[in-house]
């Protein structure tokens, strides 16, 4: 089995041409980095609006929570059929679905900054936009970012879902090795997939790691090290967050 | 629009179907749930002992979790040697998915057991195995529904690709209807979807109420 799924993916032939692996490979890259664009351009703002107003955080939790539970193949059907075109209703499925994380992410980072940093900003006299810009934006970088990597998690597995109504990508190898019982083409599809979705992710790990501030590296490990005292709420909120952030990555 | 949705829910053939996709998607995103959860709180016992091991698990879950479901659904029979139509296949990826998404939450809530609760235990003569299940675990729930939720909707959202492979639940509508072109099982599909998502997260809620009734009395914990 192992070996006939090496020789689908060395064989020249799945190389080159339309359906070959570098541009389905680019296909598929190409929708999840614009619907990601799309994504962090209307989730970041929004999410930094509502995390440092602190106005309609409560209908922005129940509405992402109840995004997570909108099926994807769903919500692709339906717009394909209502729009009746590949490209534009797949890359509104795929921004529908970015959004959430991105928006949960930026608000859960905004809302993490330590009330009495924000006292504390005020306190110095910085006006709103410093305290956004100067305080709140760098203690919201991990959460935000990591709402970024579900995002595109999630951006992966769609595309790959949205094969079924016609998109190109890496989803076409598995839909349309399935519709002829080709098992091995299934098999080398799903592990392009897979490992594109890996090695993104691990990308965007390590941006996460040059991007956040030194200052809340080192607050992070001195919290882990016992530093702090973690009171049960606190652990049970930061759950919740996580959680959050790690939303139906896998759509 | 509405008038075709209400033709389509009033034709006693659809009702049936759709009711036998409904039975079918419960039992595709509840056994995982109850099976994910049941691996999960071992590992995590296990994590929460050891930091080398710790290590492992939390990353292996990461890496896991990162896997599209459709990849999983099909790569699982060529590795347990399944039909590929086969519902074990979306049961058992689910399951790990599950487990993968719960570890992190058991290992947190059994690390934010006060230690002098565990030890007030210990010296009532509680041995570890029985102060697990006693102490531990119980005090543990909070956390760990909170992490069960996300998952319950994750099942049920997720459950509906497997209809790309023929075993999908409600996913079978979005597939049905896409392929004559026909909207009316796909915004029923999605409704139900959700409504399904939202019922379960009550129960769950409720459930977590009915385990923890020190919480109710307030302060206590």
């Amino acid at each position: 089995m192992l070996q006939e799924i090496l020789s689908w993916l060395t064989d020249p032939a799945h190389w080159s041409g339309p359906d070959g692996i570098p541009h389905r490979l680019l296909e598929h890259l190409g929708y999840t980095v614009v619907a990601a664009l799309a994504a962090i351009a209307i989730g970041v703002p929004l999410g930094l609006f509502v995390g440092h107003t602190g106005r309609g955080g409560l209908a922005l939790v129940g509405l992402t929570n109840g995004m997570r539970a909108l099926p994807t193949l769903g919500l692709v059907t339906f717009l394909f059929l209502v729009l009746g075109s590949t490209q534009t209703s797949t890359l509104i499925a795929l921004v529908v679905l970015a959004v959430p994380p991105v928006l949960a992410g930026t608000y859960a980072g905004v809302q993490d900054t330590p009330r009495g940093v924000v006292d504390a900003a005020q306190g110095m006299g910085m006006t709103g936009w410093q305290r956004l810009w100067r305080v709140e934006v760098p203690n919201a970088t991990p959460l935000l970012l990591g709402g970024i990597r579900n995002a595109v998690l999630q951006l992966v597995a769609t595309t790959t879902v949205a094969a079924f109504v016609g998109l190109g990508g890496l989803g076409r190898y598995v839909l349309d090795g399935l519709r002829v019982y080709a098992y091995p083409k299934v098999a080398a599809g799903a592990l392009l997939v897979a490992a594109l979705a890996v090695v993104l992710d691990l990308l965007l790990a390590g941006l996460q790691r040059v991007i956040v501030p030194r200052g809340l590296r080192l607050a992070a490990v001195t919290r882990r090290r016992g530093g702090v005292a973690r009171e049960p709420e606190r652990v049970g909120t930061d759950v919740v967050a996580g959680a959050v952030a790690r939303e139906g990555a896998n759509g | 629009m509405l008038g075709d949705i209400v033709q389509y829910l009033s034709d006693p053939f659809n009702q049936d179907r759709i009711l036998g996709y409904l039975g079918e998607h419960l039992q595709l995103s509840l056994l995982p749930l109850v099976i994910g959860l049941a691996a999960a709180i071992p590992l995590g016992w296990l994590a929460s002992r050891t930091r080398s091991l710790r290590l492992t698990l939390m990353g292996t879950a990461n890496v896991v979790y990162t896997i599209p479901s459709l990849a999983l659904f099909v790569v699982l029979p060529g590795l347990i040697g399944t039909q590929i139509t086969a519902p074990i296949n979306v049961i058992l990826a689910l399951s790990i998915y599950t487990a993968a998404l719960l570890v992190r939450p058991v290992v947190d809530a059994l690390d934010a057991v006060p230690g002098h609760v565990i030890a007030a235990a210990t010296a009532m003569g509680y041995r570890p195995l029985r102060r697990f299940f006693a102490v531990e675990l119980p005090l543990s729930v909070p956390v760990l529904a909170a992490g069960v939720r996300v998952a319950s909707v994750s099942n049920i959202s997720l459950v509906s690709v497997g209809a790309l492979i023929g075993t999908g639940g409600l996913g079978a509508l979005f597939t049905g209807g896409f392929q004559i072109r026909y909207l009316p099982p796909i915004i029923v599909g999605i409704a139900l979807t959700l409504l399904l998502a939202l019922v379960m997260d009550l129960l769950l809620v409720g459930l977590r109420r009915a385990l923890t009734p020190w919480s109710r009395v307030g302060g206590a914990h």
